[in-house]
């Protein structure tokens, strides 16, 4: 029987051999958001019609035999950061309320193509700059493991849908971990594919050099399934791969990693690391070892100074890259009174559309990028990441991934960082290395931390371009994990109740 | 001392065209004061002889055969302006009535 809980790959062969619809399972699953998302809000905008219509027309393709993509008709929940046509795209933003993009994304257009049905955007942090979804200037979302809790961020309304059963799929967007982190204390999975994998065309821009958009799921092979139809070149894309996708799908089913070298980060594992989570981290390395692979040491010293390098990068690209918001073409405009000058009115407009971690950015990134400066901090993370993509040459000489705890801790209370951006940033620490030299990066729930229990993320890094590694690492360590709990690790949440 | 006083931070402000209350100028101030002294760091490993890297993979132009192809009307590329008038955007006074 299929219900809400069930994975992606279980709902597609149900429709497949016609035991539910694609309009059944759409809404089933506006059915637990209407019961779920008042606690949870973990959606900004519903579009139920589009939705039900999309559903429609694929039961309808199926009925009449034509062929239809692996996921056709599965419901997905699409992060506010993606343009969708003509459905309300915010990025958690004042900025941009009430803006509906005239044209689909490159995901989006993917998406719709192989039948995927988008029940709605999700919220996020503010311009995707956050871990923790506070910086959404529609309100906060709630961690389903525990609703005082944050869901991670910036993608906290992607990983919450799925870990309350609002969607079996979810788009995310990775800049300094934005996919992962949220997967990570949520008890999901999330991909951040190799920088160039998947298009940025429509994708809101934030670090253009480290944005990536990517899958999330509540099972591998379901992150897989859906990898492989936001992948590959697109010419709208400057930076697009042009090369074929890696083959994810069959890598997550192989469930074999004998003889594989999996190497495991000295500088992510220490100080700053919640206990729960180091032994979590350790019970997935035993998995791994119990499964034939064999564990290397590897160091990567330049890792100390990622968070310091990204700090200056993403900000400053930032800065650059958020100067399109000025009111003139798109976008709320605040105090247009026919005597204030264009530039008093954008001034006035980036005062109030912009909340304060969005301001707090562009200012250290115009400062970082301005004259005097640009040398002894811009121009130094850039040389930062250079040495940190040494690094990682150096580590994947030695194993075919790396492995790491994917945040330093478990879920905090809402609120817990509110006054101190430098705490905030340090949940980054594991994931920023990955965006930096443009890798492939992985998240998938290792168990439950024993003095919280709360979820525990395990990451897996694998070089560019061979994001099929991670997969069969991942699908094989989901599989030993999952027969040592006697069934997925989302059971043991608490089951949320209706209003 | 501290590395970025509060005129500072109004003079970024001000170049990134965002008008910001005292009570911001303040607090940011500090803040910015906090943050610059972690992110410093990054010069004890960037010496002269690393290479920069601004992208993890080469960057190139693309261009294109230059023929027609379908794109948004006017009234799709207007859709979200705040103002508009006679298929244009419309702006605020630019250079002044002088």
């Amino acid at each position: 029987m299929t219900t809400i809980r069930s994975s992606a790959s279980e709902m597609a062969a149900a429709l497949a051999n016609g035991e539910t619809t694609s309009v059944e399972l759409t809404e089933g699953h506006y059915a637990q958001i209407e019961k779920v998302d008042a606690q949870v809000h973990a959606f900004l905008y519903l579009d139920k019609e589009g939705a039900l219509a999309q559903a429609a027309d694929v039961d309808a393709k199926r009925k009449s035999g034509v062929e239809l993509s692996p996921l056709a008709g599965i419901p997905l929940a699409l992060k506010d950061v993606l343009a969708q046509k003509g459905i309300p795209t915010t990025c958690g933003s004042k900025m941009l309320e009430g803006w509906r993009p005239p044209y689909d994304s490159t995901v989006v257009s993917k998406l719709k193509a192989a039948g995927i049905v988008i029940l709605g955007k999700t919220n996020m942090d503010e311009f995707a700059m956050g871990s923790s979804t506070e910086n959404s200037a529609y309100g906060v979302t709630h961690n389903p493991w525990d609703l005082t809790r944050i869901p991670g961020g910036s993608g906290g309304g992607s990983s919450a849908a799925l870990a309350a059963f609002e969607a079996p799929l979810a788009i995310g967007t990775d800049t300094g971990g934005s996919i992962r982190q949220p997967a990570a204390v949520t008890g999901t999975v999330g991909v951040k594919p190799t920088y160039g994998g998947v298009s940025r065309y429509g994708l809101i821009a934030f670090s253009s050099s480290l944005d990536q958009a990517g899958p999330c799921a509540r099972t591998v092979l379901d992150a897989a399934l859906l990898h492989e139809v936001i992948a590959g070149h697109d010419e709208r894309d400057s930076t697009s791969i042009d090369a074929p996708v890696p083959q994810v799908v069959k890598a997550a089913k192989k469930l074999d990693v004998k003889g594989m070298k999996i190497g495991v980060v000295k500088e992510l594992q220490g100080e700053g690391f919640q206990s729960g989570v180091l032994s979590k981290f350790h019970e997935g390395l035993d998995a791994l070892v119990a499964a034939g692979a064999e564990l290397v040491e590897v160091s990567c010293p330049t890792f100390d100074y990622a968070l310091a390098a990204y700090y200056l990068i993403a900000p400053s690209e930032c800065s650059s890259n958020l100067a399109r918001f000025d009111s003139m073409r798109y976008g709320i405009r605040i105090g247009d009174d026919g005597n204030r000058s264009a530039e008093e009115v954008m001034k006035l407009t980036r005062h109030e559309g912009f909340g304060p971690e969005v301001k707090r950015r562009i200012i250290l990134g115009t400062y970082a990028l301005s004259s005097g400066y640009y040398d002894a901090y811009y121009g130094s993370a850039q040389k930062v990441r250079t040495l940190l993509m040494r690094d990682f040459n150096a580590a994947f000489a030695q194993a075919d991934v790396l492995v790491s705890p994917t945040a330093p801790t478990t879920a905090f209370k809402i609120g817990a960082n509110d006054n101190d951006p430098l705490a905030m940033y340090l949940n980054d620490i594991a994931t920023i290395p990955v965006n930096m030299a443009g890798i492939g990066g992985m998240s998938l729930p290792c168990g439950l931390a024993e003095e919280d229990g709360l979820p525990v993320g395990f990451q897996i890094m694998s070089p560019a371009m061979r994001d099929d590694l991670m997969y069969q690492v991942g699908g094989t360590l989901e599989a030993a994990l999952l027969s040592k709990w006697g069934g997925p690790l989302l059971d043991k949440a608490p089951v949320l109740a209706g209003n | 001392m501290a590395a970025i006083s509060r005129d500072d931070v109004a003079h970024l402000a001000k170049l990134a065209r965002i008008e910001m209350s005292d009570s911001e100028l303040d607090h940011l101030a500090q803040e910015m004061d906090v943050i610059l002294g972690a992110v410093a760091r990054v010069q004890e490993v960037a010496s002269a002889d690393v290479p920069p890297t601004s992208h993890p993979i080469p960057v190139n132009n693309v261009v294109r055969e230059d023929v027609v192809r379908p794109s948004l009307t006017p009234q799709e590329a207007l859709s979200g302006a705040p103002a508009q008038s006679e298929d244009r955007f419309k702006v605020p006074q630019i250079l002044g009535e002088e």
